[in-house]
């Protein structure tokens, strides 16, 4: 039944060459007793095939919310998406029907949650979930979406898959957990996976196994990947480029190596500078003043300026624009962008 | 050194895991803490690491008392507070105080800031008079860096990292002399956490305090520990200073639980060599036999599954470590990989 509408879309989709997944000037709002709440104010990103996007950014930033909106699973209302694109091969998905939308969710773009337990449905065996997959989007039958399970649970090597597919979600570690999700988002092999927080709530020691998977199966697939973290450490561990997102805004992008090398926005400079070092033994540990802005009331200007330490009188008066970051002869360097007035200052003293 | 202000022999913690309705028959037992010893110095922050069902948390009620301990001795100044009860562990309590993990759910949302700052002093009278309290919860107020007008409102008007000072202060009320902090950061955000971890360090040079500091975040521990152990399965596995433990590691576990932390600089990268660990932690109601580790770890023979391990200076480090680890094979990751 499906076949031919596959056909079709696979027909549409193959001339088109631009970046896999395109956000320009997203905003979400919320509406809560006390007022509008604006989680996210103007987000622009893309994502290629094969490309990892880290979007790093500390609670209430957003981070979670474009994500949200992006996969289309937003309660709205309260939420509400008053402008913006979501450009997902060259087509707008904020203008696609219902019908269309849930085609693409799991089969183009899978998400992966941050708390395993909690996605899954503690009285279904996981394999009867993980087939669902199959069931739903493939019209597989029982028996070929277990075996289709079972292969998927071998491939994020859970141990002993054929013996554990009809065990429950409680009888599996948190780590396993995690995996399952993982085989979950893998099972229609997405052109695009969203990782939101995968290894929070996991110990140091099984994240790095998780991390490792994800970093080695989007590799043989070649899927775009998008992972939203607070986590400087695991963004330098599997990124390719980053956006850091503050108050609903992204505030400075960059490939990888040059974010931590030389940040471009004093919000960034602030995280790195507060992650304890070893030089820093027995000395005070540097910390931005002040606490993120309620959501509710961002500050007018620059969000950042009430913790900022190079803020001037334009930062209160002025949304900074997300800039093109130059090097010192004028020469636009590759993929940075920063929404600071003063970027040339906090790129130099770095 | 400084002279020992707590002192951890042998701690035992098992709950019992209990078959049957009426004649309840006990059928074995969670292993939380399996024998642990260790001593905290006056003025000293000795950190606690590990994953999650290493037992660090349940140590830290134990210690508090929250837990009875299965055996062991707990000495607060050489004496022993474990089997207090009543006038006299509530006067030992005075002096080891807790601040919690979850600045949410660790405060009453139905009591002012004052009323839950203030609650130590109905306990302990003696501390601060009834005129005085309102004036000291407002010195305490102003020492965790809070308006101390803010003392008539409710913990919902306060963030996350304003929550923990409120949980900090709340610890100070009694002047402790030990402060037992489980996790005090880790539900806060990174731009916060710096400031919670500097308000640490500055009440600790201020009021003298000791701490014991759990965590798990391995790069926060270094920073503000002395002396750090490292804990699985119940078992402390290596104790040391900062510097032995995270540059001369000896123990297996605890070079691969430093190898698996990511680091914030993209360009280690490709240089850093990491031990993944298989599998996952086992249950602590079913622990292995012989070194608990033995099952994830590399380096595990025949002996490890008969013997277990001793925390004890190594004897075969000619002139090496010179900090406990508990290992039949305990030695630096470097030297290893040269031979």
């Amino acid at each position: 039944m499906t076949t031919a509408a596959d056909q079709a879309r696979t027909a549409r989709e193959e001339p088109f060459t631009g970046p896999l997944l395109d956000v320009k000037d997203l905003h979400v709002e919320f509406k809560t007793r006390e007022g509008v709440a604006k989680a996210v104010n103007g987000v622009n990103y893309t994502v290629s095939a094969g490309e990892t996007l880290a979007v790093l950014g500390e609670s209430g930033s957003g981070k979670s919310v474009t994500a949200q909106a992006i996969m289309g699973i937003l309660d709205m209302p309260p939420a509400s998406i008053p402008q913006g694109e979501i450009l997902f091969r060259g087509r707008d998905m904020l203008k696609m029907s219902k019908d269309e939308r849930r085609r693409i969710r799991g089969q183009k773009i899978a998400m992966i949650f941050q708390d395993a337990l909690s996605s899954l449905n503690p009285v279904l065996p996981v394999g009867y979930q993980l087939g669902e997959m199959y069931r739903k989007h493939r019209g597989d039958n029982r028996k070929d979406a277990k075996a289709k399970a079972v292969e998927l649970m071998d491939r994020v090597r859970i141990p002993a898959a054929k013996e554990r597919v009809n065990d429950y979600p409680h009888q599996f570690s948190g780590g396993m957990r995690q995996r399952i999700m993982i085989a979950m988002a893998l099972a229609l092999e997405p052109d695009l996976i969203i990782a939101d927080e995968p290894t929070t709530a996991l110990d140091v020691t099984v994240q790095a196994q998780v991390m490792d998977l994800l970093a080695e199966l989007q590799a043989e697939y070649h899927m775009g990947l998008i992972l939203i973290t607070h986590d400087l450490g695991v963004v330098a561990d599997v990124a390719d480029k980053i956006a850091v997102m503050y108050a609903g805004r992204i505030v400075e992008t960059a490939p990888v190596h040059e974010l931590y090398a030389r940040p471009a926005h004093p919000y960034t400079r602030g995280l790195l500078d507060s992650i304890p070092r070893l030089d820093q033994k027995g000395q005070e540990l540097f910390a931005i003043k002040g606490l993120p802005p309620n959501l509710l009331r961002i500050p007018p200007g620059c969000a950042f300026n009430p913790r900022c330490p190079r803020a001037q009188d334009v930062c209160r008066q002025k949304v900074p624009p997300l800039e093109q970051v130059t090097a010192d002869d004028g020469t636009p360097l590759p993929g940075r962008r920063s929404a600071c007035f003063f970027w040339k200052e906090t790129l130099r003293d770095g | 050194m400084a002279e020992p202000i707590l002192e951890v022999r042998d701690l035992v913690k098992h709950y019992p895991l209990t078959q049957g309705i009426l004649f309840k028959k006990q059928v074995g037992a969670v292993k939380a803490v399996d024998g642990i010893s260790f001593t905290l110095h006056k003025g000293e922050t000795l950190g606690i690491v590990g994953e999650s069902g290493c037992g660090k948390s349940t140590l830290a009620k134990v210690l508090m008392n929250l837990e009875r301990a299965t055996a062991g001795q707990v000495l607060y100044k050489g004496e022993d507070i474990s089997r207090l009860s009543g006038a006299a562990l509530k006067a030992v309590r005075r002096n080891i105080q807790m601040v919690f993990q979850d600045p949410y759910t660790s405060l009453n949302p139905r009591m002012t800031v004052g009323d839950i700052i203030g609650e130590p002093f109905e306990i302990h009278p003696e501390v601060a008079p009834k005129g005085d309290r309102r004036k000291a919860v407002q010195d305490l107020l102003d020492v965790v860096g809070l308006n101390p007008e803010y003392i008539n409102r409710y913990p919902h008007q306060f963030s996350g990292g304003q929550r923990q000072r409120i949980g900090i202060a709340r610890g100070l009320a009694l002047k402790p002399e030990v402060i037992i902090c489980d996790e005090p950061v880790s539900a806060l955000d990174v731009s916060v956490q710096a400031q919670v971890i500097n308000l640490l360090e500055k009440l600790q040079q201020d009021f003298e305090l000791s701490y014991m500091f759990i965590a798990h975040d391995l790069s926060i521990v270094r920073h503000i520990s002395d002396r750090v152990g490292v804990m699985y399965l119940g078992k402390m596995v290596e104790i040391g200073t900062d510097l032995e433990i995270y540059d001369h590691a000896t123990h297996p576990y605890t070079q691969a639980l430093l190898s698996a932390v990511p680091v914030p600089d993209p360009s280690d990268r490709e240089k850093r060599e990491r031990i993944i660990l298989s599998g996952d932690i086992p249950s602590p109601a079913n622990p292995p036999s012989g070194c608990r580790f033995r099952t994830r770890c590399w380096k595990a023979q025949e002996r490890c599954s008969t013997e277990l391990p001793l925390l004890a200076v190594p004897e075969l480090l000619a002139g090496g470590a010179k900090h406990e680890s508990a290992c039949h094979f305990a030695a630096e990751r470097e030297t290893a990989a040269a031979a």
